[in-house]
């Protein structure tokens, strides 16, 4: 029975995959720092972030990766579900031990599961491109809030920088509190210590807003309102697209 | 200055909403140093009350119209507000809702003002405004007007993504009844320009490195459903006809709304006929992405789509000779033809075969409907049920389980007194 502990962060459970080859140990339960409880009868053991082993169990599970899958893991990881940890690493010892490809078994559960939580954790991703809403602030930034249910905003960056490429942009995961800044060459990570936007709807605060603004968003809703045909009325099908839970940095939905 | 554009903006947003097309897909466009770029799979950036997406920012430029047309709401007789945009207008809305993220690009149409050529040139001047002077490089999709100057067809194919045509009317005869003052060959001349000049880009492509792209997204069209009586399998071979000849990126359909209840020449209608569009939809799909072909989803003796099951449904039960289809063992095409069975899930099929056989325990978990995949597959385990029933039983059959999933909630719970002694004035629960 041996518990592992680690920090929580993705190279924290490569370390863990590496220290358990190393002393040829199963784990019964890998668990993040903060979520761990004492158990009475159980070895725990804590395993230190090391990048370099980290970066070595990496390289060796992508030699054995498919092109497409180069990223599973990752996107599997990001997800946060419960035992993710265990079924990632059960992943790793079959993808490691066999000879071929494993990663279109879907017969396998643990495979299917993965395979599933990469693609809830990439439709999170893809909601992000579609319901981000900039709002223009005086200094000529476009800031958009978001709260996404997992972290993906690094996965988007690169879509708002290739898009909005000649503005100034900051897009902010209120959650997590941090963001990225876009200054017309880079974008950066940024945490603000000071915000003069809520934190709750991530509304900016009126007296920083561009002028034309608050015209442009009426402009909007007016047009959501007006492409909208009556009779074919059906809320479902529009929540089933747009869940309730991005309705507050909407615009058109406020 | 602000609410006078607010004005236009809502007579023409109303104007443009039957408008079905919505697509910002097909063209993957790279920002060179401006604003926007194209993404291939497309994005819906919000959703009306009505369960459409809003992908394009979707508007005539004027809906004032020289026709009389039956089925359309912009029609010259009918007493509406009417507006026209200025192009600068237009450019300044898309480009200002653009850098908010409220939309993925341009979809521009119009009514016929003056005639065709002043009209199409005016719709050109937006899309060359937004590439030149604004430097946009987003998405744009362009209404060709019928009867426009095949050279104006060509300019605006330049700057646009895709431009579309709309036939509206299935068969020339009926487009000649709603719409006397169209013809059905000014509708399918620019159609065929705009084939003709995507084969001629390609076929220059493959000379020369750097030449201007031709509406790299396709074109695409919209037909009305219900207005007319052409049956589903007409529509089907005329749309099927678009995708293989005319090349045609999508058509889309249009359950027919009584816009203009007045004209005798429509027929009268509650409700639009939506179960209908949507089994037009599903027939589309099964052409497009499950090797369908047209005379497959509908016989010469079954002209109309059933509207109680799905085509691929009503497919398996006229087909029923084909199926069981051995799940560990059959070709992916055939798979595919399997009823609860969608491209996802047959393509992880083939894959996860190779591993093991799979039974249906495996098959629940992949994502096969069950419900309805299992009178037509045999796996590890499964006895073919499909030779017990006769098409018709089990069609009544799946429909009736389909069904029950909507009255489980009342079912599973035991009744306290018998079901007559139960207190009146509440909803009465239908027993089966």
């Amino acid at each position: 029975m041996a518990y592992i502990v680690y920090d929580g962060s993705f190279e924290g459970f490569l370390s863990v995959v590496f220290h358990c080859y190393q002393y040829k140990i199963t784990p019964s339960d890998i668990c993040k720092d903060a979520n761990f409880q004492d158990i009475l009868f159980a070895d725990k053991e804590t395993v230190a972030t090391d990048e370099q082993r980290a970066a070595r169990v990496w390289k060796a599970v992508q030699k054995k990766l498919h092109k497409r899958n180069k990223q599973l893991l990752f996107k599997a990881f990001l997800s946060e579900e419960t035992d993710i940890e265990l079924m990632l690493y059960r992943f790793i010892r079959r993808l490691l031990d066999s000879n071929f490809s494993i990663e279109t078994d879907y017969g396998d559960t643990n495979v299917l599961q993965l395979k599933k939580l990469e693609r809830k954790v990439m439709q999170e991703a893809a909601r992000m491109l579609q319901f981000v809403r900039f709002q223009e602030t005086k200094d000529g930034i476009f800031f958009a809030p978001i709260e996404p249910a997992y972290d993906v905003l690094p996965f988007v960056i690169r879509h708002f920088k290739n898009r909005f490429a000649d503005q100034q942009w900051l897009i902010y995961d209120l959650k997590r509190d941090y963001g990225f800044f876009y200054d017309l060459k880079k974008a950066e990570e940024v945490v603000l210590s000071e915000k003069s936007f809520s934190t709750t709807d991530g509304k900016v605060d009126s007296n920083f807003l561009e002028e034309d603004e608050v015209a442009y968003q009426t402009l909007w809703k007016d047009y959501f309102n007006s492409i909208n045909i009556k009779a074919r009325k059906n809320l479902k099908l529009q929540r089933q697209h747009m869940p309730r839970r991005y309705w507050k940095f909407l615009p058109e939905k406020q | 200055m602000q609410e006078k554009v607010q004005q236009k903006l809502k007579i023409l947003a109303d104007a443009a909403k039957f408008d079905v097309s919505c697509a910002s897909s097909g063209n993957s466009r790279k920002n060179k140093g401006g604003i926007g770029n194209a993404v291939a799979a497309g994005i819906c950036h919000s959703f009306t009350d009505d369960g459409r997406c809003i992908s394009l920012f979707k508007i005539l430029m004027t809906n004032n119209c020289i026709y009389d047309c039956a089925y359309c709401i912009n029609r010259r007789t009918n007493d509406r507000p009417r507006a026209t945009f200025t192009v600068q207008e237009i450019v300044d809305l898309t480009i200002n809702f653009y850098r908010r993220n409220y939309i993925e690009g341009l979809f521009l149409s119009s009514g016929v003002i003056k005639n065709p050529d002043y009209t199409m040139e005016r719709m050109m001047l937006v899309a060359k405004k937004l590439r030149l002077e604004e430097r946009y490089f987003g998405y744009i999709h362009m209404k060709a007007i019928p009867g426009a100057n095949q050279d104006l067809i060509q300019q605006a194919g330049k700057y646009a993504d895709r431009l579309s045509v709309n036939i509206e009317i299935p068969t020339e005869f009926q487009l000649k009844k709603l719409a006397p003052e169209k013809n059905y060959q000014s509708v399918l001349q620019p159609m065929n320009q705009i084939k003709e000049g995507i084969q001629i880009y390609k076929e220059e492509r493959k000379k020369y490195r750097r030449i201007p792209k031709f509406t790299p997204a396709g074109q695409s069209t919209q037909l009305i459903v219900g207005a007319t009586p052409e049956s589903d399998r007409q529509i089907l071979q005329l749309s099927s006809s678009f995708y293989n000849q005319q090349q045609l990126k999508r058509v889309y359909y249009s359950g027919y709304l009584p816009v203009n209840e007045y004209d005798k020449r429509l027929p009268a209608m509650q409700s639009p006929p939506l179960v209908r569009e949507n089994r037009l939809y599903q027939s589309d799909w099964l052409m497009r992405f499950y090797q369908f072909s047209a005379d497959e989803i509908l016989t010469e003796e079954h002209p109309f789509l059933d509207l109680d099951v799905d085509p691929k449904l009503a497919y398996a039960l006229r087909n029923l000779h084909m199926f069981p289809v051995d799940i560990n063992r059959a070709d992916y095409p055939l798979i595919l033809r399997v009823p609860g069975i969608g491209v996802q899930s047959a393509k992880m099929i083939v894959d996860a075969r190779r591993f093991r056989r799979l039974t249906s325990y495996h098959l629940k978990k992949i994502g096969v409907v069950m419900k309805r995949a299992q009178y037509f597959i045999t796996c590890n385990e499964l006895a073919g049920r499909v030779l017990d029933w006769e098409p018709s039983r089990l069609k009544s059959h799946i429909v009736a389980e389909s069904q029950m999933k909507k009255r489980k909630a009342g079912d599973t719970q035991l009744m306290l007194f018998p079901p007559q002694a139960r207190i009146t004035g509440q909803p009465k629960q239908l027993y089966f």
